[in-house]
């Protein structure tokens, strides 16, 4: 690993939110507020055909009459929804086909972040779907990706050109009435990506996007789309930065992945938000609806590291549907300071012989409240079912929480279900261990931590891994004492 | 709908009534009052309260219960012999219809007492006792439970002073005859066990009847110092008795409560054990076997409120489910941010062996405090079929084999308990339950 311990050291001198600049381009921003004008008008905007306008109306009528949820275990001032910008694009609105076309400011601020795009495609092979507020500004790779008959693109283009894909399966994972925050995506979602692999076809990369918040008062409302046609294989990467800010910024995206027979699907979150002040001052809200359909045998694999955010509200899903599908949730969720995470999964059982797996490693320090929810359910006619769960917490500190709550439900006497979880600490015994061999308290610790979530780590791709264990370190620099 | 507003109306005017017949100049009054308009508020709760998702009674306010029963209804103790623990000699708190049975009981207040509520309502000796106990632990939030303090006249009061132990393992038995078409019983009762005291309560709820009988009863424990205290719930009622049993504990630093509930019958079974811990080195211990079948249903809440360090709490709740039953856990612990050194541990496994049996379990974590072990543990699996090929390739009958499977899984909490008579006694009903005549005594 090129990271050394300098780099740390001074990382960790600077552990304030690091990417918190904030790039002014030109944006065209709608008035703040909502209504069905705002609607039409966003829908207008990307010239979208009358079926898609006619469905954002009917999820923002749905959404009128929801309520907004209360039951998960996080306290927050609830967001003012009439006070927010629901449409922001970068300016440049023209594609470019290479990287020299693009605003350099735009591309400064990938620099920033890191990424560097350029860099990306060659070295990690990953064509990168950039979602600049809201809007994408630059997909690289497409043609490799269109030889095979891969199409990976914004969804608003995807409502474009694919229409009869995105109106096949748009809402048919999370419907527009599911919840409060599902609903307003589905009305309001200003873009994301849309990624369909053809049948047989197993996508040669890692496909990846940068999400990031980039307008002050602008929601982020991202909509994710991806097909994987019988027999194909596809690994999605989706991480997330954003700049510091101090008014809170509402996130509620909605991903839905749709695995027809024998496909594979593995979806794999960084997210990295603006967690608030030390002060539990600002940060993102983040309430995210995520769900995966599973056909006859396939696989939805969803891997996520949390550890941005003030508000975390998510619970990625899979709906075990085909016989012999599988379902597959690994997790790492770290609070500090302030955050408050309310996540975990949901695996509905409904097809024969359907397997499900649950890691869930949950990291609280400083005075926040982490709590699992999951869910198994067994349906009756979901024979030979096996579910396999385990949620481990680790508390930093005497001022955290960790919560659990599981719900398990079994309707077919030939299921199999285990649950376990544990609540620990780091044990003094360990750290002198490092100690003792030189290595001081913090770098145990990191060590530690790193070791705990290891089962999660290992399952997220080459260079997710390393920056996910970066994340783990900073994110809990400065928490023990 | 509308007949739910009608039990719900039924029982605040009824209120009246009864207000008729007992001392209102009485401060418990007031707590009754208290309670009865947190009732009228909250009104029976409802499957869309999270505590209440599982577990419905609609169809349980649906019936037109009798809230006053008419008279004594007497019954022979031949008759319900087999209900008592009749091998060995105990005390008794025998109630028949709500009313007291002096003719069953056998009571005392030698050293001890163990006597009624109604008594100690109402004699001045006990006031400064009901003064410092009454309701005080108790939610005063929940509905069930305020609808029953509202109520609350008769049921058993057992005082064990300072370094006492009683003679003899206390019985607690509601007997329901069907005098009334439909009737509903709220039994209170009061247990405290002051320092270094003993006592050892069995608790049995009965109905006679094919006629409808919703029993919503309240128990308070209080455990002092160094108090140990060994509680057996048996709920083996018929398909037309509905149980909603409400158990609260406070306990003091070094005492140990234990609570064993075994449920095999009944149509709805709700039990809310909750625990408090006020001290510390307190061990609270909450065991459960539960094997079902037909339509019944069994609803196990716990909650273990770990206030203090240094505490332990066990849980082990097995569930066997045939048929068309239904059986709950939900088991939450809290451990607060001073409880340091808390060792909690939860279990809770489970077997359907039926196509239409359903399970919900739902292990609840909360915790505050950083240096605490604390886990927990659910399954919902089936029987062996590699151990029942084994014991078939040895000669026993299918059926046999299963029903020693299932009783060796249940066995963990049949263990514990300390009345080896009682013991004896819940074999039999386990084998009678599995349908099979094996002894268990193994």
């Amino acid at each position: 690993m090129a990271y050394t311990e300098e780099e740390l050291k001074k990382e960790l001198e600077t552990k304030e939110y690091e990417y918190g600049f904030y790039t002014d381009i030109e944006s065209d921003t709608f008035p703040k507020g909502l209504n069905e004008e705002i609607v039409i008008a966003i829908s207008k905007k990307k010239n979208e055909p009358e079926w898609m306008t006619l469905w954002r109306l009917e999820a923002f009528k749905y959404w009128k009459e929801m309520e907004e949820p209360e039951w998960a275990n996080v306290t927050y001032k609830k967001p003012d929804f009439q006070n927010i910008s629901y449409y922001s694009a970068p300016n440049s609105k023209p594609k470019y086909d290479s990287l020299d076309e693009v605003d350099p400011e735009l591309l400064e601020t990938f620099k920033k972040l890191g990424i560097s795009v350029d860099e990306q495609k060659k070295l990690a092979g990953v064509a990168v779907d950039i979602v600049m507020d809201s809007v994408s500004v630059t997909t690289t790779f497409k043609k490799t990706l269109a030889e095979k008959g891969i199409i990976f693109c914004s969804i608003s283009e995807a409502i474009q050109e694919h229409p009869e894909l995105v109106k096949k399966y748009i809402g048919s994972v999370v419907p527009k009435r599911d919840n409060f925050y599902a609903a307003l995506n589905s009305a309001v979602f200003s873009d994301g990506s849309f990624c369909y692999i053809p049948k047989g076809v197993r996508c040669p990369m890692e496909l990846s996007t940068y999400f990031r918040i980039n307008q002050a008062g602008t929601g982020q409302f991202e909509r994710t789309l991806v097909i994987a046609e019988e027999g194909s294989y596809v690994s999605y990467l989706e991480g997330c930065t954003a700049p510091s800010r101090d008014e809170n910024q509402l996130h509620a995206a909605v991903v839905e992945l749709i695995a027809l027979d024998d496909a594979e699907i593995k979806y794999s979150t960084v997210q990295n938000w603006f967690p608030g002040g030390k002060d539990g001052k600002g940060g993102v809200f983040n309430f995210v609806t995520k769900r995966g359909i599973c056909e006859k045998n396939a696989k939805i694999s969803w891997t996520q590291v949390e550890t941005g955010s003030a508000v975390t509200w998510k619970y990625p899903s899979c709906i075990l549907k085909g016989d012999n599908s599988i379902g597959e949730f690994y997790s790492i969720a770290v609070t500090n300071n302030f955050q408050q995470a309310d996540t975990g999964t949901k695996m509905i059982h409904l097809g024969k012989n359907t397997r499900s797996t649950i890691i869930s490693k949950g990291i609280s320090a400083g005075k926040s409240q982490n709590s699992y929810r999951g869910l198994v359910q067994i349906n009756s006619r979901a024979e030979n079912a096996r579910n396999f769960s385990q949620c481990d917490s680790l508390l930093m500190g005497n001022e955290c929480g960790a919560h659990t709550f599981p719900y398990i439900e079994a309707k077919n006497k030939t299921a199999q279900i285990e649950h376990e979880a544990t609540t620990s600490k780091i044990g003094e015994d360990q750290i002198f261990y490092c100690n003792q061999r030189g290595i001081d308290t913090e770098k145990a610790i990191a060590l530690i931590v790193n070791g705990f979530s290891k089962e999660v780590l290992n399952k997220l791709p080459m260079e997710f891994a390393v920056e996910a264990q970066k994340l783990l370190e900073i994110s809990l620099e400065g928490s023990v004492g | 709908m509308k007949k739910e507003m009608d039990l719900k109306d039924k029982l605040i005017s009824s209120f009246m009534a009864f207000e008729n017949n007992v001392d209102i100049e009485h401060p418990v009054h007031d707590v009754r009052t208290e309670a009865m308009k947190n009732f009228e508020m909250k009104g029976f709760p409802s499957k869309k309260e999270e505590a209440w998702k599982y577990t419905s009674l609609k169809g349980l306010e649906k019936i037109d219960f009798s809230i006053f029963p008419k008279e004594e209804n007497a019954l022979e103790y031949r008759d319900v012999k087999r209900y008592f623990l009749h091998e060995i000699d105990t005390y008794k708190i025998v109630f028949i219809d709500g009313i007291y049975s002096s003719y069953l009981s056998e009571t005392t207040h030698d050293g001890v007492d163990i006597c009624l509520m109604s008594s100690a309502l109402t004699k001045p000796m006990y006031k400064p006792v009901i003064d410092v106990y009454f309701n005080k632990v108790a939610s005063s939030d929940e509905s069930l439970t305020s609808l029953n303090t509202a109520f609350s006249r008769e049921g058993a009061y057992i005082y064990i002073p300072k370094n006492k132990i009683p003679k003899k393992p206390i019985e607690i038995i509601h007997f329901a005859t069907g005098n009334e078409a439909s009737l509903l019983l709220q039994p209170r009762n009061l247990i405290i066990a002051e320092e270094n005291a003993e006592l050892q309560v069995i608790e049995r709820h009965q109905s006679l009847t094919s006629n409808d009988v919703l029993s919503n009863s309240v128990t308070e424990i209080f455990a002092a110092e160094n108090a140990i205290v060994d509680y057996y719930k048996i709920q083996n009622d018929n398909s037309k008795a509905s149980l909603i049993d409400n158990t609260y504990i406070d306990q003091k630093s070094r005492s140990v409560v234990k609570i064993h509930t075994f449920s095999f019958g009944g149509k709805l079974i709700r039990n809310n054990l909750n625990f408090y811990q006020n001290g510390e080195r307190i061990d609270s211990t909450m065991k459960g076997v539960t094997i079902l079948g037909e339509k019944q249903h069994v609803d196990h809440h716990t909650l273990v409120h770990h206030k203090q360090p240094n505490c332990e709490s066990h849980q082990d709740y097995k569930g066997i489910y045939g048929e068309n039953s239904t059986g709950v856990f939900n088991g939450k612990i809290i451990v607060d941010k001073i409880a340091q050194k808390t060792d909690a541990f939860q279990q809770n496994n489970n077997i359907l062996i039926s196509d239409k049996a359903t399970i919900n379990s739902k292990p609840q974590l909360e915790i505050f405090a950083d240096d605490v072990k604390c886990s927990h543990g659910c399954t919902i699996g089936q029987l062996d079929e590699e151990a029942l090929f084994y014991l078939q390739s040895r000669g026993i009958p299918k059926r046999e084999a299963r029903a020693l499977l299932m009783y060796a899984f249940a066995n963990n909490v049949l263990e514990s308990v300390r009345i080896p008579e009682l013991k004896t006694r819940i074999n039999k009903l386990i084998a009678k339950k599995l349908g099979v005549n094996l002894g268990f005594n193994l």
